[in-house]
Formats: C-alpha cells, structure tokens, sequence
C-alpha cells in the first residue's frame, strides 16, 4: 500500500485498528522492563533515590516538547494542504502534549524542593515550560469552544507554528541563561554525562513514554475521525428534517 | 527498596504520573465507545454520510 493511502482517513482507521493491540502490548512490555529497572538502579551519589524521579521527569519534558513539534508539522498540514487528517493529528495531539507537560511541571517540582530546596523558582527552563503548558492550554480551547471547526482549526494551527518558538527557547534556556536547572546532561557534545546504570532505564522508560504517547495519539485519532462521521451524519438528519 | 528521607516526593511524583496517565487512558477509551455508540445509532435510524438510505426514507 503506498504510504500517501494512508492519508485517507477510512484506510487509516483500518490500519490503526490493526497496528494499535500491538503497540498497547509492546508498551505494557516496554513500561514492565523499564520500571523494573528503574526500581532496581543505584541511588545518585549526590541525589540519592530522589533520581528515580528522573525517570518520569525526563520522558514527560521530551514528549511535551514533541508532542508540540508533532503538532507544528501537523499544522503545516492543514495550513498549507488543508488535509482532514493533518488536522486530526494536531487537535488529538493537544490534551496528550499537555498532560505530558503537566506531568513534567509537578514531577520537575517535586524533584526540585529536596534537590534545590525549593519547588518553584521563575528561572528560564520552568518558566518557558509553564509557558509551552499555557500554549497547549490556549491550542486546545481554539479547538473545542470555535463555533465553526474549520476556523477553530486554522487559529489552533497558527498559534501551534507560532508557538514553536517556545522549543529552542526551552532545550537551550539552560544554556543561554543563567538557571537553577541543570544544563543538558544526556543529549550533548561529547556523550551523555550519566552512568550506564541509571542511563539505561531512563531511556527504556524514554522508549516506553514515547509508545505511550503514540498510542494515545492513533486512538484519539481515531476518535477524533468518528466524531467527525457522527457530527456529519447529525448535519445531514438536521438538514432532512427542515428539507 | 530503601527511598531514602524523600520518600514521600519519590511516591508522590509517581502517583501523580500514574494518575494523568490513567485519565488519558480513561478519556480515549471512553470517547472510543461514545462514538461507536452514537454513530451507531445514527446507523440504525438509517443516516449515512450522504444523507438517509433509501429503503429508510
């Protein structure tokens, strides 16, 4: 099947009907070998166990940060193509990307009062990422209260390019400013600065999120393409009960 | 497994993620079936998405 098939959505919901009992038992796999390890790796000789929470931490501010992106390109879909399913994908993206982001606020506070001694400080990184969780906010507000979808749908698509400003702002906050927050310590120049025993479960839990993530995402797709069905079908009885 | 005098951040950052991700599982299932459901009625009353079939109208 050539892959622009599986741009019409009938097709997509076919293969995600198919695709989808796999990925929820690959993640169910991913999530049992991750947190078994994350249970089971050393403490931080300077953070002590605190550092599990790394494990949540991390994956929910990568996803937050994609599920952002994923929106953007999405956005580009319906800006430019004006594709149904670009749509889709951006307006079931929102309540994921935020909830991740969400996550990564409260686990990053939580983390933050016995390793700084404080849950909140307004420096660059938390601040640019209660800003990216404000944008998904607003994104998602445009999407569910526009009275015309389309138009709901373009300003979401606006404000999700224009908000992609936000995400360089985040990944190098720690390095153009002066913050409480550790620079970047696993995806930099030179190799990541973790020990391989803590490394490793953290990107397995990484790996883990992230199927989460994109099996939320093809169901809320999902979802997202039959209420369409339902709201056209609904259009079309009002519409024959005035004809 | 010994969490250490912070054991209550460690717990608490867990069961926050246990609990966001269990109300995104929750919402997508249940919208799942809202759907299947509503568009199924709308099948049965015979409403397409061209408009009503014809041995319905």
């Amino acid at each position: 099947m050539p892959a622009i098939d599986l741009a019409n959505p009938t097709l997509f919901l076919r293969l995600v009907n198919r695709v989808l009992p796999w990925l929820i038992a690959l993640t169910v796999v991913l999530f049992a070998i991750g947190l078994f390890r994350a249970v089971n790796a050393p403490d931080d000789y300077q953070q002590g166990a605190t550092v599990k929470i790394m494990y949540l931490h991390v994956p929910a501010a990568w996803l937050g940060m994609m599920g952002w992106g994923l929106m953007s390109v999405a956005a580009l879909g319906t800006l430019v193509w004006r594709h149904p399913l670009s749509d889709v994908a951006g307006k079931a993206a929102a309540p994921l990307g935020a909830a991740f982001t969400f996550i990564c606020l409260v686990t990053g506070s939580l983390w933050g009062r016995p390793t700084w001694g404080t849950y909140w400080v307004w420096d660059a990184r938390l601040t640019s990422m209660l800003v990216l969780l404000l944008l998904y906010l607003g994104v998602m507000a445009l999407y569910w209260t526009a009275e015309d979808p389309g138009r709901g749908s373009r300003a979401a698509a606006i404000l999700a390019l224009v908000g992609a400003v936000n995400l360089p702002i985040i990944k190098f906050s720690v390095d153009w400013w002066n913050t409480l927050h550790q620079p970047a310590s696993i995806m930099r120049m030179g190799g990541s600065a973790i020990d391989p025993s803590i490394l490793w479960p953290l990107l397995i839990m990484a790996g883990a999120f992230t199927l989460l993530f994109f099996t939320l995402h093809l169901a809320a797709m999902r979802n997202e393409i039959l209420r369409r069905r339902v709201r056209t079908m609904q259009l079309m009885q009002a519409q024959e009960a005035h004809a | 497994m010994n969490l250490g005098p912070h054991a209550d951040f460690i717990i608490a950052s867990y069961a926050v993620t246990l609990f966001v991700v269990a109300v995104l599982i929750a919402w997508v299932v249940l919208d799942y079936s809202t759907q299947r459901r509503t568009l199924g009625d709308l099948e049965a009353r015979g409403i397409t998405r061209r408009g009503r079939r014809k041995d319905q109208a």
